[in-house]
């Protein structure tokens, strides 16, 4: 873009050295804990003097950071298993009606991602209440779902604008049902997007904390609920060694979703 | 005749229409159960006592308490403050990414992106370690003589601040890079051909034209960071509460619903004025350029 500059070295060197900076800025605090991660020590040296895994022992070997991840693990598949379907079909719905029909409801499906978490969560707290839900499993499931079909939602839309409807037309037209038609048709074309918009799903539940912290509780408590106590409390190195699993999970997860869609 | 005119094809087209509309049915349903149905409830509860009765109370309660203003204004003391750093290290960033080449910028801004992919915690915990008393950053500036006591960088309005955009700034990043990577280059070439300095280039050509993706940018980090809960919560160290931690609070230590609602109603309407403020400006700018062309 500034090519047209090429004798303005001084500016160049100025504008990617603060640039380099601000990247560093956004990397360290997600690297920085990966060393910490295996210290042996109580204590957070950097760097650390002796290395181990017992922070990894730490958490596997808890019974309650078990618990959470078990939950925060069935979570987020639930998760995934209820929201991409009601985002797929929705998706279908939005494509084949365009216009302001398809702008309304893209609103409604958009609104849980743009009200600030904080409000969701005592909304659907004082709801649950009421019906006698806190703490259940189903109530953080609910609240998971709406935030995940949005996240669904964008991968799905443009891989259906993509996609050739004379298929189904010629489907239909040979006495196929709707319900066969999107079974035998749009979703095994469809598959790359589906799986990830599947992992999207998962990862947005994985992640979730707010409604965790005022819904979820007890037994059902999930991982990031039970990190954000322990970070308000002490800092404790067994979420360096979480927090490592979790970046690389992600990573692993995202570079899958990144190749996949490539080939 | 017509395809519309007939009319079996219209009830068929019609029919079509309420069958594509249904297929949205159970995702409409569970939004309105989970999310629009909870919103109406905090309406209904800012209006209830304790045991239930009707009361305008909480408003009373909640408008007359001096904690209410200090938490609106460290709730836009927070938002324009992370909205100001990002503007500062987002768009020098976003120009050195779209005058890169296309490979190395996106390899770079995978990097970029990577902590919004990273959890929330993850990133606060990474904060506390780096910014503690005895944290990484201390560390370095006492060893290089900078400071002879280490700096209160957490715990207080400074960390909050620091972890918020840190969360912000990708989120800012991608409509202000997608803006400058659709500059026409030759706009900047014309104006290098006719003598302008970069410095010119920047300010005349560059900055007006990703103008869009800087409001964009700016539109999400207020709708963000307006409703912030974790990182003041962690990184704030009890000194830091904006409205968030004030219904938090009320909610939890106090018990006390309706005025938890009330202020989650306070801060439900400063975002739509904060929303209708941006809209109007988006007017105003646009009707500019109109007069801008007709002059």
């Amino acid at each position: 873009m500034l090519e047209a500059y090429p004798d303005n070295r001084l500016a160049r060197v100025l504008l990617w050295g603060f640039s380099a900076l601000v990247m560093a800025f956004l990397i360290l605090p997600t690297l920085v804990v990966v060393p910490l991660s295996f210290s042996a020590s109580d204590l957070l040296e950097f760097p650390p003097r002796a290395y181990s895994l017992r922070w990894y022992e730490n958490f596997f070997g808890s019974a309650t950071w078990m618990a959470a991840l078990r939950t925060s693990l069935i979570l987020g598949t639930l998760t995934a298993a209820v929201a991409v379907p009601l985002a797929l079909l929705s998706c279908i719905s939005m494509n084949r009606l365009g216009g302001k029909a398809a702008a309304t409801i893209q609103g409604v499906l958009l609104t849980p991602s743009i009200v600030p978490g904080i409000l969701l969560a005592i909304g659907l707290f004082f709801v649950l209440a009421a019906q006698g839900l806190v703490g259940t499993l189903f109530g953080v499931l609910v609240g998971h779902v709406v935030l995940a079909i949005p996240v669904a939602c964008i991968v799905l839309l443009p891989a259906l604008a993509r996609f050739d409807w004379n298929q189904v037309q010629a489907a239909r037209s040979l006495g196929a049902n709707w319900a066969r038609a999107i079974g035998g048709i749009i979703v095994p074309q469809l598959q790359i997007s589906l799986l990830s918009a599947t992992l999207m799903a998962f990862l947005t539940s994985l992640d979730e904390s707010v409604i965790s912290i005022f819904v979820a509780s007890g037994r059902n408590s999930t991982l990031p609920k039970l990190m954000f106590l322990s970070l308000r409390d002490q800092i404790d190195p067994t979420i360096a060694a979480i927090s490592t699993l979790w970046t690389a999970i992600v990573v692993a997860v995202i570079l899958i979703v990144t190749l996949r869609q490539k080939s | 005749m017509t395809i519309a005119a007939d009319p079996v094809l219209a009830a068929d087209g019609r029919r079509e229409r309420r069958f594509f509309l249904s297929l949205s049915l159970p995702a409409l349903c569970i939004v309105g159960l989970a999310a629009i149905l909870p919103l109406l409830w905090i309406i209904r509860q800012s209006f209830l006592t304790t045991a239930g009765e009707y009361t305008v109370g909480n408003y009373d309660k909640v408008l007359s308490s001096g904690l209410t203003w200090s938490a609106l204004a460290a709730t836009l003391e927070l938002s324009l403050g992370t909205l100001v750093v990002c503007i500062l290290l987002g768009t020098p960033l976003a120009l050195a990414l779209a005058s890169a080449r296309p490979r190395v910028a996106n390899v770079l801004m995978a990097f970029v992106m990577l902590p919004l992919w990273t959890s929330i915690l993850v990133r606060t915990y990474g904060w506390l370690v780096l910014l503690r008393r005895d944290g990484l950053i201390n560390a370095a500036l006492t060893a290089l003589g900078l400071t002879a006591e280490p700096l209160p960088l957490v715990y207080n309005f400074t960390g909050t601040l620091i972890g918020m955009v840190h969360y912000m700034l990708p989120l800012f990043l991608l409509p202000v890079y997608a803006a400058m990577r659709d500059i026409d280059t030759n706009l900047i070439r014309a104006a290098a051909s006719m003598g302008a300095t970069l410095g010119q280039v920047i300010r005349t050509v560059i900055l007006p034209l990703s103008a869009g993706g800087i409001f964009s940018g700016s539109i999400i980090v207020f709708i963000y960071t307006i409703g912030f809960f974790i990182t003041p919560a962690v990184l704030g160290g009890g000194k830091v509460n904006p409205l968030a931690i004030r219904i938090e609070r009320t909610l939890s230590t106090f018990q006390d619903w309706g005025s938890a609602s009330v202020l989650g109603i306070l801060l439900l309407v400063l975002m739509a004025l904060i929303a209708v403020m941006f809209l109007t400006a988006r007017r105003l700018m646009a009707y500019n350029k109109m007069g801008a062309a007709h002059a």
